[in-house]
């Protein structure tokens, strides 16, 4: 396949970081320690009143996890990103984020004035930090994925947060399907069992795809993703 | 199928303050206040009333499903869920409930993901997002709040059967709900409830035939 890596960062341990992913190029996260755990939201660029469904997302592919194949759908029926590869197998679409007051209650109070750049963090807030340098405010966040994270339900419908789910070197690659304002937050999953606050990197990679082609496995991993397709192609005409 | 349990309520419809019928296809908007029980009523069974929640004094701050389930440790909704909005507030609690279980995963159908579930000639049915749209807007006219599509998130469906298993797979399902069955609700503080009677004829969860509910409100005794 033709591809060419345009730039690579690595994203700091509960750090907020933001991207307008072209279509026609992919974004590529890749852990770099265990357990790593990265929530991110996803709109358009170009009318921010379309974002991430993850109800229309899940119920269009009969699915509560998240892998290769999958596809986020907008509000508007149109794919935002594809999940183009994945290691992992599951991604977790249902735990949400952290907020200051969950990090404080798990981990203990911790300031800015005595930790610095180690201060704990919450990923809410990072998350309506960066928004608002796009003009978006609380109005606009809906569901958060968290990758690298595993989120299990039990027959009963119970919740378990799955632990060392992820490994070093797990990667996961996600392809603009349209002009996609993406927000990432490494901070940990608000369901991380592990009593330590933890800083875990990621590796980004941003680079040059192709057009998915007729035989795509995101575009044929379901009826609804073929429709899907062809909706957000119409979107460009 | 987990086990459900069933709770009743002593209110009766004779004391009420308030009661509405809202059709198939049709939206109800009206704030309950801090105190008070609304009462949503599956009239003549597998209903499913698409359902979302706001702080009356401060809309940005509304229900949150992914809040919900984690905070609860279960993504069914039933007697004794506190429904969690996006400040972590408590909007309201769910005192009864003779269904036995809802969702909160499945969101609300619309005209353009009935284009991506079904085919692409379904756009011009009618959807809850149209209900919800036309709820917001006319609400925003009414009371000069403003109300939009912004503030559209993922909903509770009162009466909807959205089983998740152990290996990531969600499907819909049969109603679990029949006639008279209701979920009932006491608001934690001054909330509006936002409802689009979902007039889905797609897929079974309304048995393909979209029938009205009742909804009642009684003041804190």
């Amino acid at each position: 396949m033709n591809q060419s890596i345009l730039w690579e960062e690595t994203l700091h341990g509960s750090s907020t970081w933001s991207h307008v992913l072209k279509r026609g190029t992919a974004l590529r996260i890749e852990a770099i320690e265990d357990n790593s755990n990265v929530g991110a939201i996803f709109l358009n660029a170009d009318n921010p009143s379309e974002r991430l469904n993850l109800p229309d997302t899940l119920k269009a592919q009969h699915i509560a996890r998240l892998t290769t194949g999958a596809v986020l759908y907008s509000d508007m029926g149109r794919i935002l990103c594809s999940i183009t590869d994945d290691t992992l197998g599951w991604h977790d679409p249902l735990g949400g984020c952290s907020d200051a007051r969950l990090v404080e209650k798990k981990y203990g109070k911790s300031t800015y004035q005595e930790a610095k750049n180690n201060w704990h963090q919450n990923a809410l807030d990072g998350f309506l930090i960066e928004m608002a340098k796009y003009g978006l405010n609380s109005r606009d966040l809906m569901m958060n994925v968290n990758f690298f994270s595993k989120v299990e339900v039990a027959e009963d419908g119970g919740l378990q947060f799955i632990p060392n789910h992820s490994s070093v070197g797990d990667a996961v690659e996600l392809r603009a399907e349209m002009n996609t304002l993406v927000i990432l937050n490494t901070c940990q999953h608000p369901m991380d069992s592990t009593a330590e606050y933890a800083l875990k990197p990621v590796k980004l990679t941003i680079k040059k795809v192709e057009a998915p082609g007729a035989d795509d496995v995101c575009r044929n991993f379901r009826p609804e993703n073929g429709r899907g397709f062809t909706i957000t192609e119409r979107y460009f005409l | 199928m987990p086990e459900t349990v069933i709770q009743t309520s002593t209110r009766v419809p004779e004391d009420a303050i308030f009661a509405a019928t809202v059709e198939a296809g049709d939206s109800f908007v009206h704030e309950i206040l801090q105190g008070q029980f609304v009462r949503i009523v599956d009239l003549e069974g597998n209903q499913a009333v698409d359902t979302l929640f706001y702080n009356a004094h401060n809309y940005a701050d509304r229900y949150s499903a992914q809040d919900t389930i984690r905070e609860q440790g279960n993504i069914y909704l039933t007697t004794g869920t506190k429904l969690i909005s996006t400040e972590r507030n408590v909007l309201l609690t769910i005192v009864a409930d003779t269904c036995g279980r809802h969702d909160t995963l499945g969101g609300a159908c619309a005209t353009e993901s009935n284009m991506v579930r079904y085919a692409l000639e379904k756009r011009s049915m009618h959807a809850c997002r149209q209900s919800f749209l036309k709820g917001a807007l006319d609400w925003s006219k009414r009371t000069g709040h403003e109300l939009d599509k912004r503030d559209l998130t993922a909903n509770i469906n009162f009466f909807m059967n959205v089983p998740v298993t152990p290996t990531g797979k969600l499907t819909f399902e049969d109603g679990v709900s029949d006639a008279g069955k209701y979920v009932e609700l006491q608001a934690e503080m001054d909330t509006l409830i936002v409802i689009s009677n979902c007039p889905q004829l797609n897929n079974p969860c309304n048995a393909y035939n979209p029938t009205p509910v009742r909804v009642l409100i009684w003041d804190a005794k």
